[in-house]
């Protein structure tokens, strides 16, 4: 624990908060306060993260030999399909924004709540019908197409539950679609007086950001899955060639979100380790604007490059090198924003507490999956990488070192503002290292797979490939026992933990001004804010 | 388990090579990168860590450094642009001369064509140093043909053709792979590729002399069908002119030009009514059904090779 920790004594009596102020079942499944929609998302997705992972597991078992020995060739596919869409459909792409977002974004502008506060109660009903029903596909034998749904095999030759999980992502979408909505309209007109745009922390900035991809490519996917779940049930020939279909526009189709969609699973994680690198250093950030900006770029530029996916799929060479040439142009903002976050640790006064290993964690793990997107991004490598391991290790440094380890060290520096309670540091720090030595020894080995030649979704593979294979599961069971760690002492915290002041990690930002964890409307009055973001103490250098 | 890991593909086209330099030159960038953060970083953790009675230094930024870390990366990335998108250019044009193979995928087997006649299941038997192209298609979903040691892969599309080259450069048997997911036996959707000295070449196409030329099954094919009865060498009132016709620019009743590729004959077989040409009747039935994507093969062949 930190030196700056305020801890009450055990005999003061919690005062009234967001978390007691009601203990009914009903209180909370028709709450409209922002904070415990937070934590209803919270065990939801956490829910759903345990069912990816125990999929997983089964993959990287099946993978310890080369032949198929542990599931059946169906079962196979069936597992990796499900561990896809439930990580990021119902784990990736809420994640950050439905727990950390719609906790902090009202908090964070100064305000009481969302624009919507029964808005954004529908969304979480709304994400856990999409869910029941996906889940029910998952139980009445799955789905193999691979999250990607290519046709015809998904439109025709499938014989998996196809439609049910189709209207299970169809209606969950809408619950993204929702929250994006409510974020833009809240950061929009509820800040307080004082909070001006580029006062903003950058966690609003990249929420906002989000918000864009959110309203305007979830509506593609949406419509996409209803022409697939039609052709399967209609006949028609939209996609399958045997109907007059075109496959190719599915991908396009399909792709057009997508993509779009890694930026929504990755923008709410820089603004989290924005927060994170500024106050464990104790600094303002270095360069907000070119972050904030960074973030609409990114928005942007996300929508542009869907067809690197497709290079090889009998698109037009012109088009390969148009969506190369912007693939090569999304990176740059990304690349500013790591350059600028390491420049904040410059002159800082930094303390490693399992937060800020977290966000080291992430500057490590992305700028590896990030510059790992450049071979994808150059054309003539990429026909050799595409549809291999290259690719899963790609997108998991990504996803996986990326956001996720962006959405834990999220949680470990909101958790005593969230539950008003300290978690037990040593612990965290060791889950910490874990975390990223696992993550490492099952992915980088990955790399390696995919430029010898080892295709992606396959269950038995040639011989040779196997000790990297070992090695890799290796890894992933140091990344579970990793994963593992924190579940088991956040919980143990809500009990045992210390109680939390308003300010443990002594941090600006307006949520650390009110108290741990805060009262059902937030402020007492509406703060008027005067300062910039990460206003810490220190001698003010305009430029260096 | 081996012995020994292979942690390389081996190198077997006129590509293979250059693919490599290529992908050396962004593991090198990104090395340097990555283990510039990666120093910076815990330099800072270190120099900078909290320590009683010394504040941060609140630096707002440096506009200079910015548009260094913004244009220095953006030159680098243009020129792994620059470089795969030339070398992807270039590898896309299959060489005049080269022999043309065809592919068809099915759940779950790789079906090869030789023009001389042999046909392959799952296998493919080429001669070293002579460029090979493939005309591939699938008879259902998406599949992709990839052979790691040449460095290439291109998807097989059902309803229509795609189309890689590729010249061998080291005798050997390769790995070829499915590389798109279609169902059950996509794992299993696997083969080789052997790469024969040309002496050893020619005595394997001798041991499979019985296998009759592509293109002459292909006329077979076109006369059991009634093709010739409209299309002869010369034009007739029903259909176009075969002689010559491949590779030519056709015009269509609506004035667009077309190309005459494997692509449109394709489609003037199953789907006759797609795209008319100028001056002829829309009486051309379609075959649809009636034609395998082996038999369209057969008939592609046949026509290509009227002279």
């Amino acid at each position: 624990m930190s030196g700056d920790t305020q801890v009450m004594g055990p005999r003061e009596e919690p005062r009234t908060n967001y978390l007691n102020a009601g203990y009914t079942l009903q209180s909370w499944l028709l709450t409209t306060d922002h904070k415990r929609i937070a934590l209803l998302y919270l065990i939801t997705i956490t829910l759903f993260f345990m069912v990816g992972g125990i999929f997983a597991l089964l993959i990287r078992l099946e993978l310890l030999t080369p032949q198929g020995d542990l599931v059946t060739a169906d079962t196979y596919n069936r597992l990796f399909t499900m561990h896809g869409l439930i990580m990021i459909f119902f784990f990736l792409i809420p994640s950050i924004p439905a727990v950390l977002g719609n906790f902090l974004v009202p908090i964070m502008i100064g305000a009481r709540d969302l624009a919507f506060p029964r808005i954004n109660l529908l969304s979480w009903y709304v994400f856990v019908l999409g869910g029941i029903i996906a889940l029910s596909a998952a139980v009445a034998g799955g789905v193999d197409t691979g999250w990607t749904f290519y046709t015809p095999y998904s439109s025709t030759y499938s014989g998996s539950h196809v439609v049910l999980m189709a209207i299970g992502v169809f209606i969950t979408g809408f619950s993204s679609i929702l929250t994006g909505l409510n974020f833009i309209v809240t950061i929009h007109t509820m800040r307080a007086p004082g909070m001006t745009w580029f006062r903003l922390p950058l966690f609003i900035w990249a929420h906002y950001a989000t918000s864009i991809i959110m309203i305007l490519g979830t509506p593609v996917i949406a419509i996409t899955i209803v022409l697939v779940a039609l052709e399967r049930v209609l006949r028609l020939g939209i996609f399958d060639p045997a109907l007059g279909g075109d496959p190719i526009l599915f991908q396009h189709l399909f792709w057009f979100y997508s993509h779009p969609a890694v930026y929504i699973m990755i923008l709410p994680s820089m603004g989290v380790i924005s927060e994170l690198v500024t106050c464990f250093s104790r600094k303002r950030i270095f360069g907000y604007n070119f972050i904030a900006y960074s973030s609409l770029a990114i928005a942007v530029l996300g929508f542009l490059v869907w067809g690197h996916h497709m290079f090889v799929s009998g698109q037009s060479i012109f088009a390969g090198m148009v969506f190369s040439v912007l693939s090569f142009l999304v990176a740059i903002p990304s690349a500013v924003k790591v350059f600028n976050w390491t420049a904040t640790l410059y002159k800082g006064s930094i303390e490693l507490s399992a937060p800020m290993l977290y966000a080291f964690g992430f500057i490590g793990l992305f700028t590896i999956g990030g510059l790992t997107g450049l071979f994808l991004a150059t054309l003539a490598t990429d026909v050799h990488v595409t549809d291999t391991y290259f690719v899963v290790a790609h997108f998991h440094y990504i996803m996986v070192g990326g956001a996720l380890m962006a959405y834990l060290g999220g949680m470990h520096f909101w958790w005593p503002k969230i539950t008003g309670r300290l978690y037990p540091e040593l612990w965290a720090r060791l889950a910490a290292v874990l975390v990223f030595i696992g993550f490492n020894l099952t992915f980088f080995p990955q790399f390696i797979l995919g430029y010898l030649g080892m295709p992606r979704r396959y269950f038995a593979y040639p011989e040779e490939f196997q000790a990297l294979n070992v090695f890799s599961t290796a890894g992933a069971a140091v990344l579970g026992l990793g994963y593992l760690l924190p579940l088991a002492y956040l919980l143990w915290s809500l009990k045992y933990g210390a109680r939390a002041g308003s300010n443990p990690w002594d941090a600006k930002g307006l949520e650390w001004e009110i108290a741990s964890p805060p009262t059902t409307f937030n402020f007492e009055t509406t703060p008027v804010v005067t300062e910039d973001a990460y206003d810490y103490p220190g001698e003010e250098v305009a430029v260096v | 388990m081996q012995s020994n890991i292979p942690l390389f593909p081996e190198s077997a086209s006129s590509i293979s090579g250059s693919v490599d330099q290529l992908y050396f030159f962004l593991v090198a960038v990104s090395a340097f990168f990555a283990l510039l953060i990666f120093a910076l970083v815990a330099y800072f953790a270190i120099r900078y860590r909290r320590r009683e009675g010394r504040q941060a230094r609140q630096i707002h930024g440096s506009t200079a450094l910015e548009l260094g870390w913004t244009i220095i990366p953006f030159i680098l990335v243009m020129v792994m642009f620059g470089w795969g998108a030339g070398l992807y250019y270039r590898n896309s044009r299959a060489p005049l001369n080269a022999t043309e193979i065809y592919v068809v995928g099915k759940q779950w087997m790789w079906k090869m064509q030789h023009p001389e006649g042999p046909r392959e299941i799952n296998e493919l038997h080429v001669p070293v140093g002579v460029p090979i192209r493939l005309i591939m298609t699938s008879e259902d979903v998406i599949h992709s043909f990839y052979v790691p040691a040449f460095r290439i892969k291109q998807d097989a599309l059902p309803g229509r053709y795609t189309s890689q080259w590729f010249r061998a450069t080291k005798p050997g048997k390769y790995h070829l792979f499915c590389a798109e997911y279609c169902g059950t036996e996509h794992s299993g959707m696997i083969g080789s590729v052997y790469v024969m000295e040309r002496a050893e070449y020619e005595e394997w196409l001798r041991s499979r002399a019985a296998e009759e030329p592509l293109s002459a099954a292909g006329k077979r094919l076109f006369d059991q069908l009634g093709c010739s009865g409209c299309h002869r060498e010369r034009e007739t009132s029903r259909g176009p002119a075969l002689a010559g016709l491949f590779g030519t620019t056709a015009v269509m009743e609506d004035g667009r030009r077309v190309t005459v590729d494997e692509g449109y004959l394709r489609e003037s077989i199953v789907n006759p009514r797609a795209k008319t040409v100028m001056g002829y009747e829309k009486v051309m039935p379609t075959y649809q059904g009636q034609v395998s994507e082996d038999d369209l093969v057969r008939l592609i062949a046949y026509i290509k090779s009227v002279q």
